[in-house]
């Protein structure tokens, strides 16, 4: 049996059973690594000798008959924005390429204390910039389905360890799509949580009012699995309101369609989408149709501006957050100081960030001051945050008619590496059925939904609901997976040689 | 709009962002076209309409009016990340100002 296969729900009964050890698995996952790593890179660093540690620990609990939770003994990869005590964290940036922290994010700690082996740090976009991995300090990953494509990004290391069976799941972040669209292209499931539900705290930034975290898992029992453990109110962070954990593992893979109202909002199958996309979302539509669900067209009339508005919110807070690299609080200051040289601040500044920071970053940290920047802030900055206002009303009216919304998650399956990397308004509309979730700040669950008839790359669909509502995304999607078997496909790269 | 290569560069120096000149010339070519994507979102009427900043619903969040629990990491090591910590003196060292 190859263990690195299982699911965090298959595994964890494996391991109640004693039918196989947390270092057994752990090793299993290890060992896919070093078989499939080197060609998809999805790791930046793989932390060996803690894994096996954690395992062995974990193995002595369930000697004594008391595991720490679902999740004891589970290998698990975090994207490396995670702060996470004593291994490296780079966000896979040059400007903090030795950046090692001296505590863990909020989510780490709630996982640590879940009793999770962490097996190492995944690729990301710079400061998670990017819907590639192309922009990442270390190189891009390759999808393991055609390892000349993305994975998607910024979470791509991630949503590729998960596909390739190099962990058993994965966390990420989600500021524009990040979660859902590496899912989609890497035909696993993904959840983005409703702005708030989880705890940004030692994550690193990107844009503070977007950024949400999230888990990239092989199904949708394995999502509400890990969300349930990683969600929840912070006082290190207060955007997390103080509000009840639902049970979300509560009825998961029952029948639970009859009589949901499923909008489709016909915007999002516009032109822009690929017609064998909006045919296998069409068709997943439809499985949920024959279940008992009622599917009803809705109109999200702001969703062509919401990329913009996007594109203005996004760069203005990137600006912002990134102010506090200077290279000295952060990274390893000018080279040319390195070399004896004394500068004056605002020059040590210049060359700091000049020399730390990749073209993306630099592209939208010029954006968002420029956006910011006096004289023009009314013009960009206000006016996109009022037609923000307009995007989430036009989902509260959407939330009156139906109960949730499914749409595609990405136009096209996976594009080819270098593709995009010249244009960047063309990088940035992979981002257009994604984009519009953030700025209202709702829960998303992405979910595979079939493969292009000709390349063979996995198609995904996403199940949008109001804020709070990751139940019922949950529910219809663990059902959803219990009538089709997209998700338990797998590449054959991934596969066992 | 286009933006000339002296906007640009006056941005770079409001970022503090050290740009070789084909770097301002690459990036004058690719603001302009962001910048041209994004201004379709002035056909959208936002008469009277409020800006949303955040979409938590809180406002106004205070922490416990109690002691402080133990910090997550001590000073020292948070102020260990910077290559310019000065172990003798605990502080940071950074260039003269003036």
């Amino acid at each position: 049996m190859d263990l690195a296969r299982l699911t965090i729900h298959e595994a964890a009964e494996g391991l109640r059973s004693k039918t196989f050890s947390s270092v057994e698995l752990t090793k299993s996952v290890l060992d896919q690594i070093a078989k499939r790593d080197g060609a998809v890179r999805a790791y930046v660093h793989v932390d060996e000798e803690g894994a096996l540690a954690s395992a062995a620990r974990a193995d002595e609990r369930f000697e004594k008959g008391s595991p720490l939770s679902q999740l004891d003994g589970i290998p698990c990869g975090l994207k490396d924005v995670f702060c996470t005590k004593g291994l490296p964290t780079t966000a896979c940036s040059n400007i903090l390429r030795d950046f090692v922290p001296p505590y863990d994010a909020t989510v780490v700690g709630k996982l640590k204390d879940a009793g999770m082996v962490l097996v190492g740090k995944t690729n990301t976009d710079e400061f998670t910039c990017g819907s590639s991995t192309e922009s990442s300090c270390f190189g891009p990953s390759h999808n393991p389905w055609d390892l000349e494509r993305t994975p998607g990004g910024s979470s791509g290391g991630s949503a590729a360890a998960v596909a390739a069976d190099e962990c058993i799941y994965a966390l990420g972040t989600d500021t524009g799509g990040s979660i859902r669209q590496p899912a989609a292209y890497c035909g696993i499931t993904g959840l983005k949580v409703t702005y708030g539900r989880v705890s940004r705290f030692g994550v690193i930034s990107m844009a503070s009012s977007l950024d949400s975290i999230g888990p990239l898992t092989k199904d949708a029992r394995d999502a509400a699995i890990v969300l349930k453990a990683i969600a929840g109110h912070d006082p290190h962070d207060t955007t997390t309101p103080q509000l009840d954990i639902p049970d979300y593992l509560n009825s998961l893979g029952q029948p639970c369609l009859n009589g949901l109202k499923i909008g489709l909002p016909k915007e999002y199958f516009s032109e822009a989408l690929n017609p064998e996309v909006a045919q296998l979302v069409r068709d997943a539509a439809a499985v949920l149709e024959k279940e008992g669900a009622i599917l009803k067209e809705v109109s999200l009339p702001l969703t062509p501006s919401a990329l913009a508005v996007y594109y203005i919110i996004c760069p203005s807070e990137v600006s912002a957050n990134m102010a506090r690299y200077d290279g000295i609080r952060y990274g390893p200051g000018p080279e040319a100081v390195a070399k004896g040289a004394e500068l004056e601040l605002e020059e040590y500044y210049r060359q700091a960030r000049g020399e730390g920071f990749g073209p993306e970053m630099k592209r939208r940290i010029m954006m968002g001051t420029y956006a910011l920047s006096s004289g023009y802030y009314d013009a960009y900055y206000k006016k996109a945050q009022q037609v923000r206002t307009l995007i989430i009303q036009d989902f509260q009216r959407a939330f009156e008619e139906v109960d949730i919304l499914l749409a595609p998650t990405t136009p096209t399956p996976a594009f080819k590496l270098g593709e995009h990397t010249s244009d960047p308004v063309q990088m940035y509309l992979e981002d257009v059925f994604t984009v519009a979730i953030n700025c209202a700040g709702l829960p998303s669950l992405a979910l595979p939904c079939g493969f292009s008839s000709e390349k063979n790359l996995p198609v995904g669909f996403q199940l949008i609901g109001p804020q709070f509502g990751e139940s019922r995304l949950l529910q219809a999607g663990a059902y959803y997976q219990t009538l089709t078997q997209w998700h338990q496909m797998r590449s054959q790269i991934a596969m066992p040689s | 709009m286009k933006l000339t290569k002296e906007q640009v560069a006056h941005v770079a120096n409001l970022a503090r962002l050290g740009l070789t000149d084909e770097e301002l010339e690459r990036y004058a070519h690719e603001l302009s076209g962001i910048v041209g994507y994004v201004e379709q979102l002035e056909s959208v009427d936002t008469q009277g309409v409020a800006a949303t900043a955040q979409v938590t619903g809180l406002s106004t969040i205070l922490r416990e009016d109690a002691e402080l629990k133990k910090p997550l990491a001590e000073p020292a090591e948070l102020l260990n990340c910077s290559q310019r910590f000065d172990e003798q003196s605990g502080q940071i060292i950074v260039p003269n100002v003036f």
